[in-house]
């Protein structure tokens, strides 16, 4: 069997990880001793830690009953909303934000049909802000995560499950609520850290300095101190954070041993009566809160698409040339952290968390101080985009990756090696076809992250290597609002397909 | 796998030598300035073009963020840095960048059209403007005219936040210059007016056109542009009576420049009619010699200010990080 080559490989993986993360901070200049925070410092900590758990427990909550009634209706547009659950995420952060104000701002349509009738408007800025943008971003991705999570029961369990009389509570204790258990703390911890981390969200919609988070703290000490030991430090308290997070996901997780199917088809039962009522209801409610704003951001882009600046497709061409690079990365040494883990390798899966708590300031600086005495930044700005692309994405193609690597696993293994599969034959005939679902959504995830992630390449770029978000970003500082709302248009559509070439492949080849 | 970029870098590597090969007797002029200066709407391309007309060499821009980072990236690079010339700091920033030792004198002796004296031996002016706060006409009919009528009023502005923005930071030394002791209030008074405090001039002007706010922090000049380039005049900018900030870019040359010759050449042509007639209808600020025909048609609409306020590079420096607790304390309460 190929576990050994496949933990060699994956300790490799994880040391270089944890070299790409480290060494910048390093290169800034780290000091071990006087970790103790300022009273800024502290109260910026406080409010990063609140909105992030305050962000992922709403997520979790309203994504639980979504993914339920996803998993057990069967509608109309059903496949093309579980597709547009990956839209928002992929969203560049500017572009939300402006395509959320344009329904819950002061001037949005929301307050705007409230006044028509005379009614008190609401105010999004705000902690109520921050957490309604981060859930309009992550809920989706939960869904998603939880959906992938109900699909992987096997068929069987509900039949029989059925064939006992199961009422729906009994199905959802003795089914339903071992695989949250399993799958829910993970989710949990992939949204937590990437709020953790949030910066542009936190400030715009929190309405001032009161909304500073850590990696603003850390912004303020690269740009308005110049203080690079102070964005160590700060950088190394958020992966520190991260790492707690992950044990306290671990210790909660647990297996949720239902034991291998047969690869049927069927899913959870459909009860009738007022679930079915409820049911219809939280879908409704869940596609409008996120096709709203995605709407304002079709609608804001339309006009100008017509006359974009010639630039933007040499910038689309780079942007998806490292879309694909980052793609193949992410997703092998995802699935092979994925791999490892299911083997019971802890470092495994906590190497492939951390890159999630990763400031891509102190990353692009501590890189740039590294690789500065010799190259050219600009030779560099591609190369290093794409790696940090791969590695910023590969959490969550692991989150995505690991649940089912998991079950194959425990489920196939044995059988596997009593049939001594190995190596090539194990991965055509067992590993792919039982991960093709979760691979395709976590490589159309990963390509649609790195055609929009800005990263390190504003730090690297030089004349002619503009990306299409940096040429969003450049649209903007020269007052052209409209084409750069056209141009990001532009970008979120070729994400989009990206997204949904892969997701498609991925659920056309498990089905197949 | 992991090689994959590495192999990249030195295909990328190697490609770029090979280019260069052809132009070694073309000399390679390198100026490090901020993203919108060069992107195709900024001056830079028309510079290029100008300059390389005049210089037998080749321009090259390479750009970052905006004023501080470049700052930031000086200093990162060191003496290594491949450029001659750094283009896009601000007076808020010059005394940080003067104490680096990376900058040597420029010893140009043109004058400036600044409307306040201003000479520095490291940094030669290329444009300015004036912050002030831009509204549209059609919805607001009377604006505040200084900032105590404005903490009154009930509307809503968006501004810039002093730790990642410049315009921020230059709105944080405004309320400085003008009310000094009394910036704690005047910014108390403020907290109610600020619907939000973005990380960058985009986000705030973006919300500001997307009509979430009434008032945004930009230039006097903003207005300008809606006026020339999208032929709408609804936008204008409100004059204070406080007097309006203002934001001096300027240009400098490095000690360890490889093209010291070059930089000399490239500062005394920034002074030059065919630089700053570029500068009005790119970068939308007042370029620092009034070039002999005149602004664009359209600038003329743009408000004077009474009293233009502008701390020397010293006291800008002394007094960013006082202002910005006192700024913290009274928008955190």
């Amino acid at each position: 069997m190929a576990d050994r080559a496949v933990t060699l490989i994956a300790a490799g993986l994880a040391a270089a990880i944890l070299l790409l993360l480290l060494a910048p901070l390093g290169a800034l200049g780290l000091k071990v001793q006087g970790f103790g925070l300022s009273v800024a410092e502290l109260s910026a900590l406080r409010f990063t830690l609140l909105q992030a758990a305050l962000s992922a427990v709403i997520s979790l909550l309203l994504a639980i009953p979504v993914a339920r009634a996803l998993a057990r209706r069967q509608f109309f547009g059903r496949d093309a909303l579980i597709a547009t659950l990956g839209a928002p995420f992929i969203l560049p952060v500017i572009v939300a934000v402006l395509g959320l104000l344009a329904v819950f701002g002061r001037a949005g349509w929301i307050n705007d049909t409230l006044a028509a009738f005379g009614l008190l408007g609401f105010s999004i800025y705000g902690l109520q802000g921050v957490v309604l943008a981060h859930v309009f971003f992550n809920m989706p991705l939960a869904v998603r995560m939880l959906l992938h999570g109900w699909q992987a029961i096997p068929a069987e369990r509900f039949r029989l499950a059925a064939s006992l009389g199961f009422t729906p509570t009994a199905t959802r204790r003795h089914i339903e609520r071992p695989m949250l258990r399993e799958v829910l703390p993970g989710a949990a911890l992939v949204v937590f850290v990437i709020c953790l981390t949030s910066f542009a969200v936190a400030l715009t919609l929190g309405g001032g300095p009161r909304a500073t988070t850590v990696e603003l703290a850390i912004y303020q000490a690269l740009r308005f101190d110049f203080d690079l030991p102070t964005a160590a430090r700060l950088a190394l308290l958020q992966f520190a954070l991260c790492a707690a997070a992950y044990v306290v996901a671990a210790r909660i997780s647990l297996p949720s041993g239902f034991g291998a199917g047969q690869g049927r088809k069927g899913g959870p039962p459909a009860p009738l009566g007022w679930r079915r009522g409820v049911d219809a209801l939280v879908i409704i409610a869940a596609a409008l809160f996120l096709a709203l704003p995605l709407l304002a951001v079709l609608l804001n882009g339309l006009p100008g698409l017509a006359d974009l600046p010639a630039s933007v497709w040499g910038a689309a061409g780079r942007s998806l040339g490292i879309a694909f690079a980052s793609t193949a990365i992410s997703i092998t040494a995802a699935l092979v952290l994925a791999l490892a883990s299911a083997q019971g390798r802890g470092w495994a899966a906590l190497a492939a968390t951390l890159p999630l708590a990763a400031s891509s300031l102190v990353l692009g600086t501590g890189l740039f101080l590294i690789l500065q005495p010799f190259f050219r930044p600009a030779d560099l700005a591609l190369p290093v985009t794409m790696a940090i692309n791969a590695a910023l994405s590969l959490p969550f193609a692991f989150r995505i990756l690991t649940p089912e690597a998991r079950t194959l696993y425990a489920d196939y293994r044995r059988l596997g090696q009593s049939l001594g599969m190995a190596g090539r034959a194990w991965i055509r005939w067992v590993v792919f076809p039982r991960l093709a679902r979760p691979m395709g959504f976590a490589a159309g995830l990963v390509a649609a992250l790195s055609m929009g992630d800005l990263g390190v390449i504003a730090l690297f770029a030089g004349e002619g290597q503009a990306t299409l978000p940096l040429l969003v970003q450049r649209l903007m500082g020269a007052y052209r609002m409209e084409a750069a709302a056209s141009a990001a248009l532009l970008l979120v559509l070729m994400s989009f397909a990206l997204f949904w070439a892969f997701d498609q492949w991925g659920r056309r080849y498990a089905d197949a | 796998m992991r090689l994959i970029p590495f192999a990249l870098a030195f295909t990328a590597l190697a490609q770029t030598a090979h280019a260069q090969t052809p132009d070694l007797q073309t000399p390679v002029l390198n100026v490090l300035t901020y993203d919108s200066f060069t992107s195709e709407w900024g001056p830079g391309p028309a510079i290029e073009t100008a300059f390389e007309a005049v210089c037998g060499c080749d321009l090259v821009f390479s750009a970052v963020g905006d004023g501080a980072e470049l700052l930031a990236r000086l200093q990162l690079e060191g003496a290594r840095s491949e450029a001659s010339v750094v283009l896009g700091l601000d007076t808020n920033l010059t005394a940080q960048a003067s104490a680096t030792g990376l900058f040597a004198p420029h010893g140009q002796t043109a004058a400036n059209d600044l409307p306040v004296p201003y000479a520095d031996p490291n940094f030669l002016p290329y444009d300015w403007g004036y912050f002030a706060f831009v509204y549209d006409s059609t919805k607001l009919a009377t604006p505040p005219t200084n900032f105590e009528e404005l903490a009154a009023s009930d509307l809503k502005i968006v501004i810039q936040d002093p730790r990642s923005s410049t315009p921020g930071l230059g709105l944080l030394l405004w309320v400085k210059a003008a009310y000094g002791d009394r910036a704690s209030e005047i910014w108390a008074g403020l907290a109610d007016n600020i619907i939000t405090v973005t990380p960058g001039w985009s986000e705030a002007y973006g919300m500001f056109t997307a009509g979430e706010a009434d008032m945004v922090l930009s230039y006097t000049t903003s207005p300008a542009y809606h006026l020339i380039a999208e032929d709408d005049a609804t936008k204008a900018a409100a004059p204070f009576t406080e007097g309006h900030y203002m934001q001096v870019e300027v240009a400098g040359k490095l000690a360890n420049a490889p093209q010291p010759e070059l930089a000399d050449q490239f500062l005394a042509f920034m002074g030059s009619d065919a630089f700053q007639s570029i500068i009005p209808t790119t970068n939308w600020m007042y370029p620092a010699h009034t070039p002999a025909a005149g602004l664009p048609a359209g600038f003329e609409q743009m408000i004077t200010p009474a009293t233009s306020l502008l701390m020397s590079a010293e006291e800008a420096q002394a007094a960013r990080t006082p202002a910005l607790d006192e700024w913290l304390t009274a928008l955190s309460r």
